[in-house]
């Protein structure tokens, strides 16, 4: 099997805090996450796909073809932006690693037969680094 | 159990195919298909899959692993322009996808029967690499 992994990085901040819970559990559980005023990283996104290079171009996909779909569907949202405010999926989600991970897998899994057409490469593996000792990564089928 | 060797080369190379016009090349291969050609600093990961020899605790001896990668992948392929003078490049456009995969093909025979490939991982740059596994 051939795969093509791309890194991408984008810049936000975020505030871990479940509203269901008490001050007192929210700062127990999320720490320094748990500031009220927020924090930000330098994430990281890898995005994997999987799929037999082309006969003729050589290509699993045209790199122009995917930076663009991450650029125009994830990039645009999250860059620059405290994700609890500004990207409505995290009105009411924890933006935890695991669910910006989770959201930009959805993101990209329900965007990517409209942007790739017929195309059979296929969108295999998200990856997010929030920082350099921290990352979660999910398959996507 | 797997260990991973790491190398790396710099190659130059050009992406583009002469069937196709300036504009196609630019749609399909970006800056890659520069008719002049550019290079990269490649990072290739070799995985080799074994038991661990219970004498010498080893998968593989590494410097068994280096040598072989040395001498199949680095020594032809370091300071080359890949499209002139790693075949069969002359002919098949050296893509990321193809390279990793000719890179599998030129080491996948070199392992004695109890070892085997298991990834060949290779960045062309830090944001960019492709894996080919069995």
């Amino acid at each position: 099997m051939t795969t093509l992994t791309r890194l991408y990085r984008f810049s936000a901040s975020h505030r871990l805090h479940a509203p269901t819970l008490s001050a007192a559990e929210n700062i127990s559980l999320f720490g320094k996450c748990n500031n009220p005023f927020g924090h930000g990283h330098n994430y990281i996104l890898e995005v994997t796909v999987a799929g037999e290079p082309d006969a003729v171009s050589g290509l699993v996909i045209p790199i122009s073809r995917l930076d663009r779909l991450v650029e125009d569907k994830i990039l645009r949202l999250f860059s620059n932006r405290y994700i609890n405010l500004d990207v409505a999926q995290f009105a009411d989600l924890v933006p935890t690693t695991e669910n910006v991970t989770h959201v930009i897998a959805n993101l990209l899994k329900r965007e990517w037969r409209n942007h790739m057409g017929e195309s059979t490469v296929r969108i295999a593996k998200v990856r997010v680094e929030e920082t350099g000792r921290n990352s979660c990564e999910t398959c996507v089928n | 159990m797997l260990i991973t060797r790491k190398a790396e080369f710099s190659a130059s190379h050009i992406c583009r195919l002469d069937s196709l016009s300036e504009t196609e090349n630019r749609e399909i291969f970006g800056e890659e298909s520069h008719p002049n050609g550019h290079g990269h600093n490649y990072i290739l990961e070799v995985s080799v899959e074994g038991e661990v020899d219970p004498v010498t605790g080893m998968v593989m001896n590494l410097k068994e692993l280096k040598d072989i990668l040395e001498k199949e992948i680095v020594e032809p392929m370091d300071h080359r322009f890949l499209n002139r003078e790693v075949p069969p490049f002359d002919k098949v456009v050296p893509t990321t996808a193809n390279l990793a995969r000719e890179i599998w093909r030129r080491l996948e025979n070199q392992f004695p029967a109890r070892l085997a490939l298991a990834r060949v991982r290779l960045y062309e740059t830090a944001d960019l690499f492709v894996d080919v596994t069995p």
